[in-house]
């Protein structure tokens, strides 16, 4: 087939940030098949909640004290990852270095925190289908913890390699925006386990 | 390390045709030899796999129906045992709703769509690679265990708590539950690369209103994937939960609940048939504009229609549990929404009819499996409505009505067009034509086959044969319509034991195709057949919804992108304005090796949880090496 050319499109830069990429949009994916997810197993935790005549089952609720820890944590550290987007942006490369190091610090944190939030869950997972869900959601959040972690201590390492090419600051804003995800969902996810049974 | 460095890069514009087409050829060919192949993330090639691997699974699903259809010809009958009945309507039904309708679907869009849309590759190519590996190998697990008769037996919804440990307390439930788990993650991955394939990499001009059909059907299924699998994902971890750590979901004892099983099932279920039907009406529409040498009448109503069918199937799935005893006022509004759902589906059947009507058929073999289609599909929807009243629908529930109704829908709706499908786009995969002849008997022995196999089992419901059942007595009165139907299921298996022929004999000699044999409109026959590794030695600029039919003289094209290393250009959402060049992943083994260690990790969490600790690293490592950018051009410089 005959063809004209009608367009040059040389000058294209070769990456970009948010929407305009093609990794942007892989993670907005991700997030919504996820959320999908946590929505699916919240709607199993009202069922659940809604066919018992007793709720919590044969157990006391949730001790507070480390998911509101977490809940602050997670939304302070809203700060300095929005300071390493900032810094993604300008292609700061030691500002950026930073951030993500203690970003990896926080996730690290939560993790510690999160096993003490399994213990005071107050329920084990085999006790009834009120532990089972309770530990169940609290379970999936975990995974999405530990990946977004991997993730960030991955790409903290590569930012210290020769692999710190401009394009990685794209993957850098990719990964803040994926935290945010994280902590987002951690939201609803508080007030379904902590404070539900409470009411 | 400024972007100034990166564009040093030459590019296309200083080459002619023959120098650009073997310099890109050599930048994104998989590489030669096994290792090569194993390393493949070229969407042609994935593609080309996912297809032949959903049509094997197609093939050995459809064994089982035969055995099945043997065993019920006469009554009685001893050919099979209940418990191998039981095993071979489960493998039979899971086979074909996850191993061969979801997987064939997404098959043809992994390898259609990047060239419709007028790109390179997918957006995710190395998680396009993963995908595949984790459904052949869930698809392997799964036959696998049936061969060493650990194959699951609690149909292909197991229900609780018939699949609880206390009633089934084998591992078959388990070994269905996991096998869930991996055609799901490669369900889901596929998904996501098609939403952002569509969304961000259509050629320059391919506005929303420029997309073609099938290219939207696919879109509108992704979505229907990532909202409905979830569901399925979570309620089958659950059950794997309850039958090895001893959580309690279904367990009513300790305010578990089974019915809970079967809402998350449905609300995954239902949209399930639909996942599997739109794609079919994409190819469908795809077909009839070829063949009806017009566009299809009523282009935005189909989308519209489309986008309603989606919507619509998640208010459904309740549907199916009419018979559990649900509250008056729900039933009646689910009901209501059942018949609903007929409307969108009636209204692209008039834009189809009306397309045939204002056009000039030419009745090739892909056309006669369209109108096989349209003519089965309104017979399954005509009985769906009668089902979809809860009174009638607590007469035949768990009958054969059922079981002709649904075969009518699936098959009508999906493998009919499928089929076409096959005729249709394979010279552009192959580079070869089809045998028009047999292709012809192939369709007459379908249609035939199909409709003998199945139209009795209508009656044979409403006479009261139940479904599930591995024999019956003859004073039922059910024997002859059996061995008709049983004859006619031969009859049907026949039809694709010729379609096989047809393929193997055309790949060997069928006539050459050329670039677009049936002179098409969209934009995957703007290349040879088959198409190199880069698809498109320069980006099409498409200008109407029918490039070449419209531009046929002189196809518009952009120049400018990298001939040194893998790039394909990002467009805009709306306008597919172009605004990057993006660099594109190289070959790898790692989706591979991640594969393997997920496999390792699902297939040992059955056996112990301990899996989950020492499967964990290997999965971590994998990962790692599959994002580590070592070994891409950009970062070499
Ligand atoms: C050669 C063509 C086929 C024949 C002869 C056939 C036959 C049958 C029969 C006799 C049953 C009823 C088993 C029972 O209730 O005792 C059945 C069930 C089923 N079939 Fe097919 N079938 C065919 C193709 C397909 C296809 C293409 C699909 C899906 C795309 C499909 C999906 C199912 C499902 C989901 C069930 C329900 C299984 C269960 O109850 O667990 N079948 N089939
Ligand atoms: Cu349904």
């Amino acid at each position: 087939m005959r063809q004209t050319i009608v367009r040059d499109v040389s000058e294209l830069p070769t990456y970009g940030y948010g929407p305009r990429s093609g990794p942007w949009w892989g993670a907005m994916g991700f997030m919504a098949l996820e959320g999908m997810g946590f929505a699916i197993a919240i709607g199993a935790y009202l069922y659940l909640y809604a066919v018992n005549p007793n709720w919590p089952i044969g157990a006391t609720p949730p001790d507070l004290w480390p998911g509101t820890a977490e809940t602050i944590i997670y939304l302070l550290s809203i700060i300095p990852n929005e300071m390493t987007n900032r810094a993604a942006h300008r292609q700061d490369l030691a500002k950026v270095r930073t951030g993500l190091i203690v970003m990896s610090l926080i996730g690290i944190g939560l993790l510690v925190l999160r096993g003490f939030e399994f213990a005071h869950l107050n329920t084990r997972w085999d006790n009834t289908a009120y532990g089972s869900i309770v530990w169940l959601i609290l379970g999936l959040h975990t995974t999405h913890l530990v990946t977004d972690l991997g993730d960030t201590v991955v790409l903290t390492v590569l930012m210290f390699t020769r692999h710190a090419k401009p394009r990685r600051f794209s993957d850098v804003t990719d990964n803040v925006f994926y935290w945010n995800f994280v902590v987002l969902a951690w939201l609803p996810l508080y007030v379904l386990l902590d404070w539900v049974p409470r009411l | 390390m400024s972007i100034a460095a990166e564009q040093h890069a030459l590019r296309d514009d200083g080459l002619n045709g023959l120098q650009l087409s073997t310099r890109l050829e050599s930048i994104w060919r998989t590489p030669s030899g096994f290792l090569g192949a194993l390393m493949s993330v070229d969407h042609k090639v994935v593609g080309r796999r996912y297809i032949v691997t959903s049509f094997a699974f197609l093939l050995l699903g459809g064994l089982l129906a035969v055995l099945m259809r043997v065993q019920l010809a006469r009554p009685e009958n001893t050919f099979l045992s209940a418990d191998k009945y039981n095993q071979i309507f489960t493998m039979h039904g899971s086979t074909m709703m996850f191993l061969f309708a979801v997987p064939v679907m997404e098959a043809f869009a992994v390898y259609l769509v990047p060239l419709m849309v007028g790109t390179r590759n997918l957006a995710f190519p190395r998680l396009n690679a993963f995908s595949y590996w984790m459904f052949l190998f869930g698809g392997c697990f799964l036959w696998i265990s049936f061969a060493l008769n650990v194959g699951p037996d609690v149909g292909w919804f197991a229900y609780v708590p018939l699949s609880s440990l206390q009633y089934t307390p084998t591992k078959r439930p388990d070994v269905w539950a996991q096998m869930i788990t991996f055609t799901e993650v490669a369900a889901l991955a596929v998904a996501v690369e098609i939403v952002v394939t569509v969304f961000k990499q259509r050629a320059p001009g391919m506005t929303l209103d420029r997309i073609p059909l099938f290219v939207w059907a696919m879109l509108v299924t992704a979505f229907l994937v990532m909202f409905a699998m979830p569901s399925i994902m979570v309620a089958s971890t659950s059950l794997i939960l309850d039958r090895l750590v001893n959580t309690r979901f279904y367990d009513s004892s300790s305010g578990g609940h089974s019915l809970l099983w079967q809402h998350l099932f449905w609300f995954f279920g239902h949209p399930e048939v639909y996942i599997i039907f739109i794609p079919g009406t994409g190819m469908v529409s795809a077909i009839l504009a070829t063949f009806a040498r017009r566009p299809v009448v009523g282009y935005p109503v189909v989308i519209l229609s489309l986008i309603a069918t989606g919507f619509l199937s998640f208010g459904l799935w309740v549907h199916h549990m009419f018979v559990t005893g649900l509250p008056q006022l729900g039933a009646g509004l689910f009901t209501a929404s059942s018949m609903l759902i007929a409307v969108p589906s009636g209204l692209q059947i008039f834009c189809w009819l009306a397309t045939l009507w204002d056009g000039r058929p030419v009745y090739r073999t892909p056309l006669l499996f369209v109108v096989g289609f349209i003519v089965i599909f309104v017979m399954g929807g005509l009985s769906g409505v009668m089902v979809a009243s809860v009174p009638i629908d607590t007469q035949v529930h768990d009958t054969y009505f059922v079981v002709a109704h649904f075969h009518y829908v699936l098959i009508g709706g999906a493998v009919f067009p499928l089929i076409g499908a096959v005729y249709y786009w394979f010279p552009k995969i192959t580079g070869r034509m089809l045998s028009e002849k047999l292709g012809r008997w192939n369709f007459w022995l379908a249609f035939v086959g199909f409709n003998v196999a199945f139209f009795p089992m209508h009656i044979l419901g409403l006479i009261g044969m139940p479904r599930r059942v591995y024999t019956y007595t003859a004073d039922m009165d059910w024997a002859h319509l059996n061995l008709l139907s049983s004859g006619g299921a031969v009859i049907f298996a026949l039809s694709f034991a010729l379609l096989l022929v047809n393929a193997i004999r055309s790949l060997r000699s069928g006539a050459l195709a050329g670039d677009n044999p049936w002179d098409a409109s969209t934009l995957e026959w703007a290349t040879s057949s088959p198409p190199p590794p880069q698809n498109f030695d320069r980006i099409p600029v498409v200008k109407h919804r029918d490039p070449l039919w419209l531009d046929s003289a002189s196809l518009p094209v952009v120049a400018g992108l990298s001939v040194e290393r893998r790039e394909v250009l990002l467009t805009s959402l709306a306008e597919a304005e172009p605004q990057i060049r993006e660099g594109s992943p190289e070959p790898s083994i790692w989706p591979l090796l991640t594969a393997i260690a997920t496999t390792v990790f699902f297939i040992g969490s059955i056996f112990t949880p301990w899996a989950v600790l020492w499967g964990t690293p290997p999965m971590a490592v994998t990962l790692i090496g599959w994002f580590w950018p070592a070994g891409s051009k950009e970062d070499e410089e």
